[in-house]
């Protein structure tokens, strides 16, 4: 069984189709990526698998459980965790800290133990903060720990997002661009830390435009054009398809890609 | 029936003044976005300000006058002293700017005029005139025609001038206006002295029925923003229906329910509105982005 | 080390409450120690929003309305039904509680501008009750308060008064520093920043702020019970628009998120009014005007501000 099926799922906004009877299934371990030009609903698409938007048709399955259109908050208490194309940082916070609400759902204190200050709040606290900076050295940020987020670069925040997500324990990771706006080593560092993650058991689902970063660590690949489904299956297979090739380069592309084949 | 149409009459007169600040609401949050608490104050500084000028000799349209200018360099002073050096704040702090710039207002009036209730006398008389078994004030004529003329007047400048059109597009977009060659600061100047201007007439013109005094501006601005908001945020026409259906609201409130409450008919409104159409009667559903 | 020192929570409340300990060794007259108390009070409450605005980043703009609710069931309790005045501010604190979670779950949806509104329109309807509803809370004139009798000892006088209202913020403070350091105040503070990514975390967003909007309730009308108390009367303008006004630019002006800016803030615009008294005509003027000078040219407000200036000097 999947950890994670989407099966024809669509929204439309205003009339416009954004993502039209899309379906994909990942499974444990696995790195599933989803590529398209840009505007072909790739982020529309995560926003409806993690409940931000609710898709008017279609179904969003966890290990069999229908989770259609459930709140955030719930699905990510299913184990499902996510980072965000335009960075959704607490600004406010320390790096740390912003790790830490990652451990919300593992934190076990009751709201009059938070008021009173009671013992136990101290020591949820203290085990969340060692928890918390566990996951920024795994990402390699632990220098920077007690900077405010707000003052970071790009790149820093990109992978903060990353530990923030897997504070959580996820069982379904969805990365929205990780690798956007980062240097090559950065990118490196995010390739090597997606290869981790995945085999420690984890569905990781990819949203991203580094094609090399893409076909050397997906495990399926997913091309998604205007909404649609435009082709899927292992990198190699994708690479080479010629509507592929056409959606990205248009036809010229195509005479390319076959040139350089040829 | 001779009832209810004259609860029509008294809900479209106050509500004819509550379209008008709401539009002025409208106007300074399209250029913009913010808030302007201190719109109801506009009111009474052209109700006081004529109240005090007549007093002192002056010929009534004249006085009229000179409080509706009165008015605008405040609008303007307000935009230049206070929201201007204040750009990018939140929301909250610019609403807490012109509360604050109108308490500080209501200060300096409750100085310079005084602390009294006052009135003006009506502009064609005190005879009612009859309507249906009903009757209706020759001022509250003069306030809805005034109304209607600003109305008609403020389309025309929005739709038909060149500036009316850079005011649009400012508040479509800021930066594409700048872009194309727009002075946005004189925009919003415009917008904040336009607001001023016509919170100023409405309060010229309905102070006869309602009285004046330095503090009546919070009710107004209270209930304008109600009313913009029940239109929906920064629709005119939505304004305008909004403010007309506080006021028949209100009406029907106190002849039908009881006068006490009359002050919480535009809050209960606001939070029905916003429960359950959270974007105003003529306001389009957003969808957040992430 | 001196930032850990400034912001650890122990030293927030050992401060304070060396302040409070101080004033009355500085203090010239029982008058001071009266406005002190009333600074006190009014603290407290502004506490309260700190939770809400400071930490949740949730503007009430009709907060006042739940002091009059703690202040009224302190009045109302002992004159109509015979209750004791302590029992009453628990009545109350619950009362207000109790209808900010009825309210606060379709109120907390809103955003921005319309959040305001709606708890603008919430805190004037309330005020608009007890001025109306004379029968209960006698209209406009407002009601007196019965004198406090605790365990046989009669709650009078400044000095008595003083101890009480700075127990009172002693214990709010306490509780507030507790908030923001447990996983309630991380997750109050994540959704001001954002609330997608709170809900990504698993935060149930609306149910916390509803929770910081139930805190803050009572926060208020603690402090509104004792405030009636301590006066002898209440009267509908404590729960009006102006006073809502006033608790949010304590917090503000006193540094929004901040214990310490809670009490400073309160200060500052108890004690102004105090001091201009010999120019009352000028009061609201110069209300305004300092609303709007410190949104303007001092947005983080005193302490915070403060509290970075001598960061910077000490390192």
């Amino acid at each position: 069984m999947s950890l994670l099926r989407v099966e024809g799922l669509g929204i439309s906004f205003g009339g416009l189709v954004a993502v039209d009877n899309v379906g994909f299934s990942v499974e444990a371990g696995q790195v599933f990526s989803i590529i398209g030009p840009n505007g072909a609903g790739k982020t529309t698409l995560f926003n409806l698998v993690t409940g931000i938007y609710k898709p008017l048709r279609g179904r969003v399955t966890m290990g069999g459980d229908d989770v259609t259109g459930l709140a955030p908050h719930l699905l990510a208490k299913r184990g499902m965790s996510r980072t965000f194309q335009n960075l959704q940082i607490f600004f406010r916070m320390t790096a740390l800290e912003n790790v830490m609400v990652g451990r919300h759902m593992a934190e076990r204190s009751s709201l009059l133990s938070d008021l009173l200050g009671l013992p136990a709040a101290d020591r949820q606290t203290r085990a969340t903060r060692e928890a918390a900076m566990g996951l920024l050295e795994r990402v390699g940020l632990s220098d920077v720990a007690n900077a405010t987020a707000g003052a970071l670069s790009y790149g820093v925040l990109k992978r903060l997002e990353i530990a923030r997500a897997l504070a959580a324990s996820p069982k379904v990771l969805l990365l929205d661009e990780p690798a956007a706006g980062c240097n090559a080593v950065e990118t490196e560092a995010i390739d090597h830390l997606i290869g981790e993650i995945a085999k420690s058991g984890v569905a990781v689902v990819l949203i991203e435009h580094d094609m090399k970063l893409v076909m050397k660590i997906s495990d399926r690949v997913l091309v998604l054009a205007q909404g649609r489904h435009l082709a899927e299956g292992p990198p190699r297979e994708v690479r080479d398809n010629p509507a592929v090739i056409a959606a990205y380069l248009g036809d010229h592309g195509t005479r390319e890609a076959d040139r350089a084949h040829g | 029936m001779a009832e209810f149409l004259q609860l029509v009459f008294s809900g479209l007169t106050v509500g004819a003044v509550y379209a008008l600040v709401a539009l002025g609401f409208t106007l300074i949050y399209n250029a913009s976005d913010v808030i302007n608490f201190a719109q109801g104050d506009f009111v009474m500084i052209g109700g006081m300000g004529t109240v005090f000028l007549a007093a002192a000799g002056i010929a009534l349209p004249l006085a009229a006058l000179i409080a509706i200018v009165g008015a605008v360099i405040v609008g303007l002073l307000l935009h230049k002293l206070a929201i201007e050096p204040a750009r990018g704040a939140s929301p909250v702090a610019l609403i807490m700017i012109t509360i604050g710039a109108s308490i500080f207002i209501k200060g300096i009036a409750q100085l310079v005029f005084d602390k009294q209730f006052h009135s003006l006398p009506a502009f064609s008389g005190d005879t009612p005139i009859a309507v249906g078994g009903a009757t209706i004030l020759p001022q509250s004529l003069w306030v809805m025609g005034v109304a209607l003329a600003l109305f008609v007047a403020l389309y025309l400048f929005l739709e038909k001038t060149l500036l009316g059109k850079a005011l649009l597009a400012t508040a479509a977009n800021r930066l594409a206006a700048r872009l194309v060659g727009i002075n946005v600061t004189i925009i919003l100047a415009l917008a904040f002295g336009v607001s001023a201007a016509i919170g100023a007439i409405a309060g010229v013109v309905v102070t006869p029925i309602t009285l004046t005094r330095y503090d009546v501006g919070t009710l107004f601005a209270l209930k304008g923003f109600a009313a913009a908001m029940v239109g929906g945020m920064g629709n005119p026409l939505g304004a305008v229906v909004g403010g007309l259906l506080i006021g028949l609201l209100e009406a029907f409130g106190a002849g039908y329910i009881s006068s006490t409450y009359k002050d919480a008919v535009a809050f209960v409104v606001i939070l029905l509105v916003l429960f359950f159409l959270p974007r105003g009667l003529f306001g389009g559903r957003s969808v957040e982005r992430v | 080390m001196a930032g850990k020192l400034l912001s650890s929570r122990l030293a927030t409340l050992v401060l304070l409450a060396a302040i409070i300990a101080v004033v009355p060794l500085l203090a010239p007259s029982a008058f001071y120690l009266r406005v002190a108390a009333v600074v006190w009070v009014f603290a407290l409450a502004a506490l309260g929003l700190t939770i809400l605005m400071g930490y949740a980043g949730q503007v009430s703009l009709g907060h006042a309305g739940f002091l009059g609710i703690g202040g009224y069931a302190v009045a109302i309790g002992p004159a109509q039904f015979g209750l004791h005045p302590a029992l009453c501010l628990v009545i109350g604190a619950a009362l207000a509680g109790l209808l900010a979670y009825l309210v606060g779950r379709p109120i907390l949806k809103l955003k921005g501008y319309y959040l305001a509104i709606a708890t603008l329109g919430f805190g004037v309807i309330l005020a608009l009750i007890f001025h109306s509803e004379s029968q209960w809370t006698g209209g406009p004139d407002g009601m007196q308060v019965a004198r406090v009798t605790l365990f046989g000892w009669r709650l009078s006088g400044a000095v008595n008064w003083y101890w009480v209202t700075g127990g009172a913020l002693m214990i709010g403070a306490w509780i507030a520093l507790n908030i923001g350091a447990s996983p309630t105040g991380r997750a109050l503070k994540a959704l001001h920043d954002s609330e997608v990514a709170a809900a990504g975390s698993g935060i149930d967003v609306s149910a916390k702020k509803l929770a910081a909007f139930v805190i803050g309730a009572v926060y208020a009308a603690v402090a509104g019970g004792l405030l009636a108390a301590m006066n002898g009367l209440i009267t509908p303008d404590a729960a009006g628009f102006m006073h809502s006004i006033e608790l949010v630019a304590m917090v503000i002006i006193g540094g929004l998120g901040s214990v310490f800016g809670a009490v400073v803030g309160a200060a500052f615009l108890v004690v102004l009014p105090q001091a201009l008294t010999f120019m009352h005509d000028y009061e609201q003027a110069v209300l305004g005007f300092l609303i709007m000078a410190f949104m303007i040219f001092l947005p983080a407000g005193i302490v915070p501000t403060l509290r970075k200036w001598l960061l910077e000097r000490l390192s």
